[in-house]
């Protein structure tokens, strides 16, 4: 049995066992590894992707179960960076790099939903989001800036 | 005024070589410095450093890249000489090659504290880079890239620039001196720029003319914070780790090997793997098996089902019996007693003790151990992040019954490192399931859960210390420090025996700090405990420094004295670099002006690779609970390269200290950890990571590292806080034992 899902605006089809996780269905079947295996159980973010616009960890989600189409770190952007990477690009935030997909991904859900978040804010919904490099005051500072710029376009 | 230890027959017979090696190596030459390993397709090689073609420039900087910025600061050391547009040219880690030794991994050889290194001394270990040489010892580590890299590096870039104009001049009819370069061009005074890609080809074959480095004050590029060559690539979800490859006809694999360490596999029944979706394969890696599938999930799903019956580990049961063998080392002779001034051992009247330890800890990157592999034709190639290339192909070699040459290793971006991935077994394991796939390109993937269970574990170890205090200063000051020895670990693991002789990696932090005291003893014992273990970020000074300046603490206390003052009436003599850290965090944390209520500061300063660091922390009670609100850190590296990244890595090596002093602890039950993922072995995160702010000071004579030093104070820093705070003088680690952080 196949299934359709929608990834960046593709239309793909894939025969992996229904309860394969969104994960690896992504990274190994689709081959769009910029969305990165770092627990497997929720617990730190690096898989972070949309779905019909909202974050969610694609390590927990069925690609059987999938309810709308599906948005990686490959295509936040139709061109270029969008604001938040370049944001991220001007703080120089990434050092090992391996949980930014997953920190770029949830900071983008963050500020759809709000766009001028403050500090307690950031820290709720980025808190689920793991780094060991301890990128974390870069982050803060990122998206805050990304903030700025972003109400400064509207 | 110290001695500063005892030249140990070791230290005495690499001082000799050292002393030989620098008559014939001590001047690097930039004419054939080594043997060129860039293969000539690449386009023109004008050394090993630097590649140009018509496509471009790039830059070869043979350290691993695994978040530090080293990629970046190397290629700007090439590029400041080289005169290219940063912007435009490509950074790669190039292959493994006794051409990209690290000369400086050597400076730790000798005996003596870093801070107390005469220059004759600083020269002396500068020849031990012919060590390094000699061997090929092409290794990330020990904070010691940037040293090693600086001057030859540079003259890679003078010595391409040089024979590119040396070419044009001979084109143009004019003299190299009259030529300039910019940009990746050579411009004639006329004004004509010829592009360096139309001279390259030529001037790869020529001598490079002698030449000279620019001096700093004409840099450009070095001394600013440069947007990192790796930035956009991870930010877009296009850079490569070893677990991104993609090649035709790949499968997936992961492993499950035995969970009591040192055990191993009696039986087991790939059966119940088979029968399940997806699963491929199932191979018997000897103490565990290799699961291949159409996709990792399906694989670790397989691994998981496998029937195994395991054999038992020989590590002592339970936590109590690790804690045991660790605590007999003291009733041995001291393998080291690198630091022993006047009589430490002879107390006076009211002196004070503590009894001291911390967990075995993992590295927890965030990405997994992996790795991929493609056996083509006899010839297999590897993808891998590591730390160590020439020492990962030898250990394929040996996994999968190839030789040496017929494996090529690419080392790739790394997911994180902090000492975990200067091993080899992922890349064995890797190399042996492709041996027996021929044809088929493998992707190994470990789960977390087994990336937890088969660390090499930063040790569990113990101190006993004693001290006195007279008139406001110590008089005494006497550790022992007992744990299982890293170095002869690692050494056991990379050359099959470990070496004799003092072992300072086990006492630095604590043996090395530059207080000055009368009676003043520091001594390694060496435990029997066969844990596996492993270069942990900061390695030994990541416990020692706890141990001494939690205990320089007490002695402050006993004193009656304020505790930064307390260190620096002892330091000032001994190191003005050091002073100036702690003076430094003095100001920036306003530590003369008393807090508020519920809240309150500690403070610690380690020299460790070469960079004294200063950590003052402060908390505030939030409700029943403690929040580390601040974090001040002043460091002195000396020459600062880039000050971005080395801000980045300061903050980086704080936090992944305060971590594991929180919450960090691997525990072991039948030999098996414990911990299984992140709910169980945590980090800091965004909302309890405190406000950081940094002081980079660049008085310090001799170029120290950047990507540890700020791990070993900050752990003491905390521990020092809370007892500010609360009174409670917490001496084990983690805190979250003795305090609620919420965590």
């Amino acid at each position: 049995m196949s299934i359709r899902l929608t990834v960046n605006a593709t239309d793909y089809q894939t025969d992996a066992a229904p309860e394969t996780p969104l994960l690896w269905v992504l990274r190994d079947e689709l081959g769009l590894t910029g969305t990165k295996f770092g627990c497997g159980v929720a617990a730190c973010g690096a898989c972070t992707v949309h779905v019909d616009g909202q974050a969610v960890r694609s390590c927990q989600v069925a690609v059987g179960d999938l309810w709308g189409a599906v948005t990686t770190i490959e295509g936040l952007s139709a061109q270029g960076l969008t604001p938040l990477q370049a944001a991220w690009e001007r703080h120089q935030v990434a050092q090992c790099g391996y949980c930014q997909s997953g920190q770029i991904m949830q900071a983008a859900d963050l500020l759809a939903n709000i766009p001028n978040p403050t500090d307690d804010e950031i820290d709720t919904a980025m808190g689920g989001n793991l780094c060991r490099c301890g990128t974390y005051s870069a982050i803060r500072a990122a998206i805050k800036d990304a903030a700025r710029e972003m109400g400064g376009n509207q | 005024m110290s001695t500063l230890g005892k030249i140990t027959r070791r230290g005495l017979l690499l001082g000799a070589v050292a002393v030989a090696g620098g008559a014939a190596f001590g001047v690097y030459q930039v004419q054939k410095p080594v043997e060129n390993p860039l293969d000539p397709d690449q386009g023109a090689t004008l050394n090993p450093y630097v590649i140009i073609d018509q496509t471009g420039i790039t830059i070869i900087a043979p350290r691993a890249e695994m978040g530090q910025g080293v990629h970046t600061t190397l290629a700007a050391l090439v590029a400041e000489e080289l005169d290219v547009d940063w912007d435009s040219i490509r950074v790669e880690h190039g292959p493994p090659s006794s051409a990209y030794y690290n000369g400086a991994l050597m400076h730790g050889a000798l005996p003596v504290a870093d801070y107390a290194m005469k220059d004759w001394q600083h020269t002396l270990v500068g020849g031990l880079g012919a060590v390094s040489k000699l061997i090929g010892l092409q290794v990330t580590g020990g904070s010691t890239s940037t040293v090693d890299a600086y001057e030859k590096m540079r003259l890679a870039g003078a010595g391409a620039r040089e024979a590119l104009k040396a070419v044009a001049a001979d084109r143009l009819g004019v003299a190299r001196a009259d030529l300039r370069t910019e940009a990746g061009f050579v411009i004639a005074p006329d004004d004509t720029r010829i592009p360096y890609a139309d001279l390259a080809a030529e001037a790869a074959t020529r001598p490079v003319p002698d030449v000279s480095l620019r001096p700093q004050s004409e840099w450009k590029l070095l001394g600013r914070a440069l947007p990192r060559s790796d930035m956009r690539a991870k930010i877009t979800g296009q850079a490569q780790y070893a677990t991104d490859i993609k090649l035709p006809g790949m499968k997936f694999a992961t492993v499950r090997i035995c969970p009591h360490l040192g055990g191993g596999m009696a039986s087991f029944d790939p059966a119940p793997a088979l029968a399940m979706p997806g699963v491929e394969q199932v191979i018997d890696m000897g103490n565990g098996v290799a699961v291949i599938a159409r996709n990792t999930w399906a694989a670790m799903e397989g691994a998981r089902a496998v029937q195994i019956d395991w054999t038992p580990s020989p590590l002592p049961a339970d936590m109590d019996g690790m804690f045991q063998a660790i605590e007999a080392a003291f009733d041995a002779e001291p393998n080291s007693t690198l630091r022993d001034d006047g009589d430490a051992t002879a107390l006076p009247e009211g002196a004070i003790s503590a009894d001291y330890r911390v967990p075995f800890l993992a590295h927890s990157t965030m990405e997994p151990q992996g790795a991929t592999a493609w056996l083509q034709d006899g010839r297999m190639t590897i993808w891998a992040g590591n730390q160590a290339p020439r020492l990962c192909v030898q250990k394929a070699a040996e996994a999968s019954g190839l030789a040496e040459d017929a494996i090529t290793l690419h080392t790739t971006f790394m997911g994180g490192g902090f000492g975990r991935r200067a091993e080899t077994d992922t890349v064995a394991q890797v190399a042996r399931i492709a041996a027996q796939l021929p044809g088929t390109p493998i992707r190994l993937t470990w789960s977390r859960e087994e990336d937890m269970g088969h660390d090499f574990y930063r040790p569990a170890a113990m101190a006993r210390m004693q001290g006195a205090v007279d008139q406001g200063r110590i008089s005494h000051f006497n550790a022992a420090i007992a744990a299982p020895s890293v170095t002869r670990a690692a050494m056991t693991r990379i050359m099959g025996r470990a070496p004799g002789g003092a072992d300072k990696g086990h006492v630095e932090g604590a043996f090395d700090q530059p207080y000055a005291i009368a009676n003043y003893r520091v001594a390694g014992h060496l435990a029997d405990l066969d844990v596996p273990i492993g270069f942990w970020r900061s390695v030994g000074a990541s416990f020692n420094g706890f141990f001494h300046e939690s205990f320089i603490d007490e002695l402050a206390h006993a004193a009656g004295a304020d505790p930064l003052a307390f260190r620096l009436a002892h330091v000032a003599p001994e190191s003005p670099v050091a002073a100036g850290v702690l003076e430094r965090v003095r100001e920036m944390s306003g530590w003369d002006t008393p807090l508020p209520e519920g809240r309150a500061r500690g403070v610690a300063m380690t020299w460790s690779f070469g960079t004294p660091t200063a950590v003052v922390i402060e908390l505030a009670r939030d409700g029943d609970r403690i929040r580390i609100d601040r974090a001040f850190m002043a460091c002195d590296p000396g020459l600062v390269l880039d000050p971005g990244i080395v801000r980045a890595q300061m903050e980086s090596g704080l936090i992944y200290g305060l971590s594991a002093a929180v919450m960090g602890e691997i525990t072991f039950a039948e030999g098996a950890v414990e911990q299984q993922n992140f709910p169980d072995y945590d980090a800091l995160r965004m909302f309890n990571v405190p406000r950081i702010d940094v002081a980079i000071l660049n008085t310090n004579p001799h170029m120290g590292g950047v990507g540890e030093p700020g791990t070993p104070p900050s752990m003491p820093a905390l521990a020092n806080a809370l007892f500010a705070l609360t009174g409670t003088r917490a001496r084990s680690l983690p805190l979250r034992d003795v305090a609620d952080f919420g965590v």
